[in-house]
């Protein structure tokens, strides 16, 4: 079974690495919204270094988004579906490749993001086990809620307005909490920062078990 | 629940015949009674009970809020439900149980922010504020929303059942976590002041809100039976639209059918 | 919507008849809905489909 996770993921990867989308469509439009974001507030009042645990993972939610549409999309070519429904590859398996390829996306561009508000917002990046550990939960929690909801909006014409409707409402806690956890990492007092990395690490649990349970049914649809 | 013709029946039944609308004696029965208790409703909410001490008047906004929020909840859960056994039975009563349950959830909801929203002004100033309850449900509902849009926009008759019901399960984690972790978010900025929204009820006050839920409960079932119907009824159109186009694609190959007279679209 | 309801003396009225006119009458617009789809898509089906049984 984890041999055909990694077979999956190392497809969904070396799709990735031939076609660039993340490093060249995904990664330049997360810097671009950080860039808006200052534009938008105003980086001398410190509104935008206070504001940055949010609106960093904001920008990784939006990433996020367009990472899963991207991984669902690669299915969509002629008879994808059908090979991999036909190939014997445990309907899970295949879940928990696809998403361990978001996964690693989503990691590489959040070490860039980190390095980016560092710079830009002059964040006050501090706490990095707890910072780390954010990132890890917050990212399968992202990759797996967002590979289920991308199989099931799979075929659909309105796929890429969809999905980001039942999406981002579904991940409204991770963001939550992913940015009391920072807060409580850069320093902000009265806040129990491991106990919402905590939270976070549940959702993640739990959409990991939804999915793979799930996306079995998904594939016959 | 159903009124199928039945060739045993005496000449005296006035309904022999299915009707063309979904009524039926069970809703009329019900339809009643919701009426009556509105009527009740309306008395005790607005005459009968009196103002109370802290809030005044404005706790008469929660004999409707409380009783249209809860059924904002029984309305996905019941979606979540239906969604489960239609997964395991497959039966398209389920299917038309989820969707019909979906929608009055979607229009309970939006019931719930409007006097939530209303009953903010007065009290605390502003129509939003981003109170645990209200923000709680406005995600919820933009999640019962999304599960109306994905039903919509499947072209094929099965295979929008099978995505739509999974999201129907997804709502039962989704509701738990949201509620948990924004009521967990807000806590940090709202002290005890914030649930003004639960005074001690007692005496008419309690008369009223048990009242309104009633009524709301019966309004709710009145309203599930024919939304169930007409999805019901929906399925039997497609099935019949399928049917025909099946029939002229017979026909068009000429080989002999059994197939009944297309119905006119 | 501002207007005072005078119904036993209350204080924020506008509020309360707000509340109470616009859920009876969202609920209301949404009862007529049903019933109108209910008998439009009744008509299009034979008798025998009509109902679940």
């Amino acid at each position: 079974m984890w041999r055909d996770v990694a077979l999956v993921a190392g497809r969904d990867l070396r799709i990735e690495l031939r076609s660039r989308v993340a490093t060249n469509q995904v990664a330049p439009f997360a810097l671009l919204v950080l860039i808006l974001f200052a534009f938008a507030l105003d980086p001398d009042t410190g509104v935008l270094e206070s504001a940055t645990p949010g609106l960093y993972w904001i920008v990784v939610l939006f990433s996020g988004t367009l990472a899963v549409s991207r991984s669902g999309s690669v299915d969509e070519a002629d008879g994808v579906r059908d090979a991999l429904r036909l190939s014997g590859l445990a309907p899970a398996a295949v879940f928990l490749g696809k998403a361990a390829a978001v996964v690693a996306q989503l990691l590489v561009l959040e070490l860039v993001l980190v390095g980016a508000v560092g710079v830009l917002y002059d964040a006050p990046l501090a706490g990095f086990p707890l910072m780390t550990a954010t990132c890890l939960a917050a990212t399968v929690a992202i990759a797996a809620t967002g590979v289920l909801y991308s199989g099931l909006v799979a075929g659909l014409r309105v796929r890429d307005t969809l999905l980001p409707l039942l999406l981002l409402p579904v991940l409204a806690p991770v963001l939550i909490g992913a940015t009391r956890a920072f807060e409580d990492a850069f320093g902000a007092d009265g806040i129990r920062g491991w106990e919402w990395c905590g939270l976070v690490v549940l959702f993640a649990v739990v959409y990991v078990v939804a999915g793979c349970l799930a996306y079995g049914a998904l594939l016959e649809g | 629940m159903s009124d199928v013709s039945d060739p045993t029946e005496t000449e005296a039944e006035a309904e022999a015949e299915v009707p063309a609308h979904t009524g039926s004696r069970a809703t009329q029965v019900l339809g009643l009674a919701a009426l009556a208790a509105l009527a009740l409703w309306v008395l005790y909410g607005l005459v009968w009970s009196p103002p109370d001490r802290e809030m005044g008047d404005l706790v008469r906004l929660l004999y409707v809020h409380v009783p249209v929020a809860i059924l904002f909840y029984a309305g996905a859960g019941l979606t979540t439900f239906a969604s489960l056994m239609w997964l395991r039975r497959r039966s398209p009563g389920w299917d038309a149980l989820a969707v019909a349950a979906a929608e009055l959830g979607v229009v309970f909801g939006a019931l719930t922010l409007l006097t939530g929203s209303i009953w903010g002004k007065p009290t605390w100033n502003t129509f939003w504020t981003w109170d645990a309850r209200l923000t709680s449900t406005a995600l919820l509902e933009v999640l019962l929303i999304g599960y109306l849009a994905v039903r919509r926009v499947d072209p094929s008759p099965s295979g929008g059942s099978t995505r739509a019901s999974i999201l129907g399960l997804l709502l039962f984690p989704n509701v738990i976590i949201v509620h948990f972790s924004v009521d967990w978010w807000r806590s940090l900025h709202q002290k005890a002041t914030v649930t003004r929204l639960d005074p001690t009820i007692e005496g008419d006050m309690l008369v009223a809100l048990m009242v309104g839920m009633a009524a709301g409960g019966l309004v709710f079932a009145w309203l599930l039976i024919h939304r169930f119907r007409v999805a019901w009824l929906e399925q039997q159109v497609e099935r019949h639209d399928l049917d025909a186009a099946v029939a002229a694609r017979r026909a068009e190959g000429q080989l002999s059918t059994n197939e009944p007279e297309a119905q006119p679209a | 919507m501002s207007a005072v309801v005078h119904v036993v003396a209350m204080s924020d009225g506008g509020y309360v008849a707000a509340g109470w006119v616009g859920a009876v009458g969202l609920v209301g617009a949404y009862v007529l809905v049903t019933l109108r789809r209910g008998r439009r898509l009744s008509r299009r089906v034979p008798e025998g489909d009509r109902r679940w049984s």
